[in-house]
């Protein structure tokens, strides 16, 4: 059981501020996210894309940004469960939560911080009419372990960077590789455009484009896939595994299942106060969560945090004095022993 | 600047006659949130990059649109239930000259 003061769902900008003024709290955060890696939207969607309303960035990449806000709260020692989705919420007698996620990871806190954007990411599945039947029958939309390919003969479906990285990858594992894409041309970063290009030349990999699967086929498992081209009579290629990889897009999911009140596919909070939803000890930060006037902003998400922290320190030690701190007066001590503070004024005497 | 009038039937099939400035700097996308003909997180998920697909709609009416970027184009490779009238609603700009369109919103995906 994975224990903290603050658990995070969701590894946003703004759940990564929250371990942030957490830690000036003295809290500390664990945080969960479906993604394989943190950033939220910023790492998966737009990496590269500039943002120009983050206060005192004229211009920073979404990417960098989260870049910066890792740096920034290092010395907190957030601890984190990439990679699963936060499926249930348990509340205990002594008021603690237990949350668990798809993979069975438990963890316990006794404040639950729900920065989940829009969602978890799942993978956007093609409405191709029998495509559910062979789920895990070789259908994969996402691909976990590259070894169950090898010697098998594999068609990709996808126009982006996942499409081109995974037919680069499993050109050397599987026995063929397929890439089919409804464009010749493709949206990938240009290394890998080049890269399949040049595995294209040397027989590694077959592109069929401008092309689309319509449908599959197989009994128990897939055998095939029926391949549609402009102008052309469908045809049939052969294939043990059809990966679609055309992106995720992100779902409420599971938490929507939390007994908090929902409105517009999002969480109500208390914006007047702490942005604490209708169960105490749970609250909603960021794009997840709104009130009147809730702008979806990474800007609005880092205040709503602040205010959440200083909300939460209270209900974890309702007795103690506190106020607010300075970073500049107090500096910032992290958990791993550093320090870091303002420089003290040289004094010397003039003569 | 005056308003124009657009023709947009939502993904229930329900069509709206609404209004729409061209002076706000809006797209379709955008008009199609204000008037929450699309529930919120299922329309302008990426904010308008043309990098999700989510805000996909079918044009209706023979207006000159803007062409499509080579953007748009490939993320419309990459979505699903593509028509040769597919366009994203966060491509097209609220312009005068749009006034009277009609599109329609391309199914959830």
């Amino acid at each position: 059981m994975i224990q903290t003061d603050i658990l995070i769902i969701g590894a946003g900008p703004t759940g990564l501020f929250t371990v942030f003024e957490a830690g000036l709290l003295k809290l500390k955060c664990h945080l969960i996210d479906a993604l394989p890696q943190p950033g939220g939207q910023c790492s998966e969607i737009y990496p590269k894309k500039p943002i120009y309303d983050i206060p005192g960035f004229p211009e920073i990449l979404a990417g960098d940004l989260t870049d910066n806000l890792l740096e920034q709260c290092k010395q907190f020692e957030p601890g984190f469960t990439l990679g699963e989705r936060a499926e249930t919420i348990d509340k205990q007698d002594d008021g603690t939560f237990i949350v668990t996620t798809n993979k069975g990871t438990k963890h316990q806190a006794p404040i639950v911080a729900i920065a989940g954007g829009l969602g978890s990411f799942e993978p956007r599945k093609p409405p191709i009419p029998n495509i559910a039947d062979f789920e895990n029958k070789g259908v994969e939309y996402m691909i976990r372990e590259p070894e169950m390919y090898r010697n098998k003969k594999v068609a990709i479906a996808g126009g982006g960077d996942s499409a081109l990285d995974w037919s680069i990858f499993l050109a050397d594992i599987a026995k063929s590789v397929t890439l089919v894409h409804r464009r010749n041309e493709f949206r990938g970063a240009l290394d890998s455009v080049d890269k399949v290009q040049e595995l294209k030349n040397a027989g590694k990999i077959t592109l069929i484009t401008p092309s689309e699967v319509k449908e599959i086929k197989g009994d128990n498992h897939v055998t095939g896939v029926v391949i549609a081209t402009k102008g052309e009579d469908n045809s049939i290629l052969e294939v043990d595994h059809f990966i679609p990889l055309f992106g995720l897009s992100p779902k409420l999911g599971p938490i929507a299942n939390w007994g908090l009140e929902i409105e517009k596919n999002a969480i109500k909070v208390n914006n007047a106060l702490d942005y604490q939803t209708n169960v105490p000890g749970i609250y909603a930060i960021g794009d997840v969560n709104t009130y009147p006037g809730k702008l979806k902003l990474i800007l609005c998400g880092f205040h709503e945090a602040t205010m959440m922290c200083q909300s939460a320190y209270k209900r974890i030690f309702p007795d103690k004095k506190y106020v607010m701190k300075y970073t500049t007066v107090g500096g910032v001590e992290g958990f791993d022993g550093t320090k870091k503070e303002a420089p003290k004024a040289v004094v010397k005497a003039i003569k | 600047m005056k308003d124009i009038t657009l023709k947009i039937t939502d993904r229930e099939g329900a069509t709206h006659n609404i209004l729409a400035p061209t002076d706000m700097a809006m797209n379709l996308m955008e008009v199609v949130r204000s008037y929450e003909l699309a529930p919120e997180g299922t329309i302008g998920i990426c904010g308008g990059m043309a990098m999700c697909a989510s805000c996909q709609c079918y044009v209706k009416s023979d207006h000159q649109l803007p062409e499509i970027s080579q953007d748009e184009d490939l993320m419309l490779a990459e979505a699903f239930y593509v028509e040769d009238n597919s366009r994203l609603g966060c491509q097209i700009h609220i312009t005068p000259e749009l006034d009277g369109l009609e599109v329609e919103l391309a199914p959830e995906s």
